[in-house]
């Protein structure tokens, strides 16, 4: 396992939980946004995912925002989609990542430009995600692009990516799909984000039963609900999350004005739940459009404040 | 083969409606195995264009005819005593065979006829799907005999995505997900263990990334 | 029945409403048709399975052809009786004619001026 420069993984090697969150761009050219969310939670994680103009929604990039978080002295993550750089883009957007000293990257397919805004443009999908982390580790450990040029300043990124163990097949493909990201080069995971423990906790088996939480960090994946309705939201219409009845009724059984304080208080409850669970590294707090809420969950939960380390 | 569907009557009248004298020209391809543009179709669209024309009082002739194929200069040939005579040509056939009989009769105004949409199977009359996306080199024996650069949405080729769901591609219920059916497949005949090892990026020089194509036989070629 | 009913109608016969192709319908009204009426057995009930059901299709692309170039997709339609339904015939040969003279000639006998011309046999 390479190490790098990168401050999260050093809270991974401590041993410590890791807790990172996210930031979403804006749709404008506004970079303020980009400031003002990640003050709300700096204090409260060890890094800080800017996601690729997610869902398909053109955004302000997230090369541009994690460059800003650097400068702020913040632990960015690059999160980089497949969908909409071929691979020269791709090799130099990391280059350009690396050369403003961003040392985390989670390599991503990307959703389908179906769901955003610009549904009637072209795709690329040059690559896929498991060929991006092999990429991104051939040209830190080797110093070479995918076309054979080699260079001497070489990226140093902390390589992650996704793992959603509630997508098909089954629960068993996709512990073999993260150990095949795993052999292409993926030392840390955030997962999509858990409401089915049973599921969550038999795909953690798997993955320890296959020696795979030793080579790569699971960070745990929470998002909080504000409300039933977007319980049903995602239960309903968001592919690839799976949401149990018993969490709508738990939701609906609260009234409105209570419902986002129920939200976050399963939220906690799934943390301390997960904190027990072998091979879980730590957790990524997607907290999407309430990132006020995040230093609530990290303080309830008891990873607040974040461990200093040396040097780090 | 070839799967096409007609275009909308208001495009192609939109197109011919100041010709005086127009010939349809079909295909006896594959057109006309997904009936959008063989013999049948090509009498259909002549006779709606008369209707069209003589109801606007205009006068104008329709004539149609089919093509064994349009991708072929001998059967094109086959046209060249007959066609001077007319100011459009509204052709059934695929995007290639409207280019062919274009270059062929270059002096003719060529409107295509159908709208040419993917390789594909008949799974039932009037139900046709993708199969094929013509990479240029053909990884079917690697995926259980299903194509992921075809099959799934976002041509991964270490699928399936996060997205798949109860084995359907997250973008449309009625697409199956690729790599569900590449999983049931590998597990049919014995070989889960492909899912094990990272598969490299492809090159795409092949495919349509790399310009337009040609093939050269030369032990074809005298 | 000996019932009475317009003698504004051509009756053609054939075997089964599947034989009627679009082409048919649209040709009737190149040579100068008012109106077409395709009738057929009861829908679950024909004789060689589905027959009525291809015809019902047709009859709806060729209505929306007819309503594209010009010439109204209302003077086509589609009814569905039993052979044993004299009465009903009778009735719904009233209905179209009805409709046809309100709709008045085919906008083609309009342009062309001309009387209609003999309906074309269709051979089956």
């Amino acid at each position: 396992m390479t190490t790098t420069p990168s401050k999260l993984q050093k809270m991974i090697a401590s041993g410590n939980f890791a807790v990172t969150s996210e930031v979403g761009p804006p749709r404008s050219a506004d970079g303020q946004v980009i400031e003002h969310k990640a003050k709300l939670i700096k204090d409260y994680v060890d890094a800080i995912n800017v996601t690729d103009n997610q869902t398909s929604v053109c955004r302000l990039c997230s090369l541009a925002a994690c460059i800003k978080l650097k400068l702020m002295g913040l632990e960015p993550v690059l999160q980089m989609v497949t969908r909409d750089r071929n691979r020269i883009a791709l090799q130099s957007d990391i280059l350009g990542a690396a050369s403003f000293g961003i040392n985390n990257i989670l390599c991503l397919t990307g959703d389908h430009q179906h769901f955003g805004d610009h549904a009637n443009c072209a795709n690329v999908f040059d690559l896929d995600s498991t060929q991006l982390a092999m990429t991104v580790r051939m040209m830190r450990d080797e110093g070479k692009l995918l076309g054979g040029h080699e260079f001497e300043v070489r990226p140093q990124m902390f390589i992650g990516a996704a793992a959603n163990p509630f997508a098909g097949p089954n629960v068993e493909l996709r512990a073999a799909r993260l150990g095949k990201k795993v052999a292409a080069g993926v030392q840390f995971v955030q997962t999509q984000c858990i409401y089915n423990m049973d599921t969550f906790k038999t795909f953690m088996k798997i993955c320890v039963d296959r020696g795979l939480t030793e080579k790569c960090a699971i960070l745990a994946g929470i998002t909080p609900m504000k409300n039933v309705g977007m319980a049903r939201y995602m239960q309903k219409r968001v592919p690839g999350i799976d949401v149990p009845d018993a969490i709508i009724k738990r939701m609906a059984g609260v009234p409105k004005e209570k419902q986002a304080e129920e939200g976050i208080n399963l939220a906690v409850e799934q943390i301390e739940e997960l904190k027990e669970v072998p091979g879980i590294k730590g957790f990524h707090i997607m907290a999407i459009e309430w990132e006020e809420k995040v230093p609530e969950i990290v303080e309830r939960t008891g990873l607040y404040p974040r461990p200093q380390l040396n040097g780090g | 083969m070839i799967k096409a569907v007609p275009k909308p009557l208001e495009e192609i009248i939109g197109r011919v409606q100041d010709s005086n004298k127009v010939l349809i020209a079909g295909c006896d391809g594959c057109v006309t195995v997904c009936e959008a543009g063989g013999m049948k179709e090509a009498k259909i669209l002549a006779s709606a264009l008369r209707l069209y024309y003589t109801q606007a009082g205009k006068q104008a002739q329709v004539d149609e005819t089919s093509l064994t194929r349009q991708c072929e200069k001998e059967y094109l040939a086959q046209l060249s005593d007959k066609i001077d005579g007319y100011d459009a040509v509204v052709s059934l056939a695929c995007g290639v065979g409207v280019q062919y009989l274009a270059e062929m009769y270059d002096n003719k105004i060529v409107y295509p006829g159908v709208d040419t949409c993917f390789l594909g199977v008949n799974e039932e009359r009037g139900l046709y799907s993708e199969r094929c996306q013509a990479c240029g080199k053909c990884i079917l024996a690697d995926t259980g005999g299903v194509c992921p650069i075809a099959r799934c949405s976002k041509r991964m080729l270490n699928g399936p995505c996060g997205g798949s769901e109860a084995g359907k591609c997250e973008i449309n219920p009625d697409i199956p997900c690729g790599w569900q059916l590449i999983y049931e497949r590998l597990k049919t005949l014995g070989q889960l263990d492909r899912f094990e090892k990272p598969v490299e990026p492809k090159d795409w020089k092949t495919s349509r990334d790399g310009g337009p194509r040609k093939i050269v036989r030369e032990d074809l070629r005298i | 029945m000996r019932l009475q009913y317009p003698t504004s109608i051509r009756i053609i016969e054939v075997p089964c409403t599947g034989k009627v192709d679009i082409l048919h319908l649209l040709l009737a009204f190149e040579q100068g048709a008012d109106g077409v009426m395709v009738v057929g057995c009861m829908e679950g009930d024909c004789h060689y399975m589905a027959g009525n059901l291809y015809a019902k299709k047709r009859v709806q692309r060729a209505k929306e052809i007819l309503d594209q170039v010009g010439i109204g997709g209302e003077r086509l339609a589609m009814y569905n009786l039993s052979s044993g339904m004299g009465g009903r015939f009778a009735e719904i040969v009233r209905e179209m004619t009805g409709k046809i003279m309100e709709l008045g000639p085919s906008p083609i006998r309009m342009a062309t001026g001309t009387a209609p011309r003999a309906s074309a046999e269709v051979t089956t």
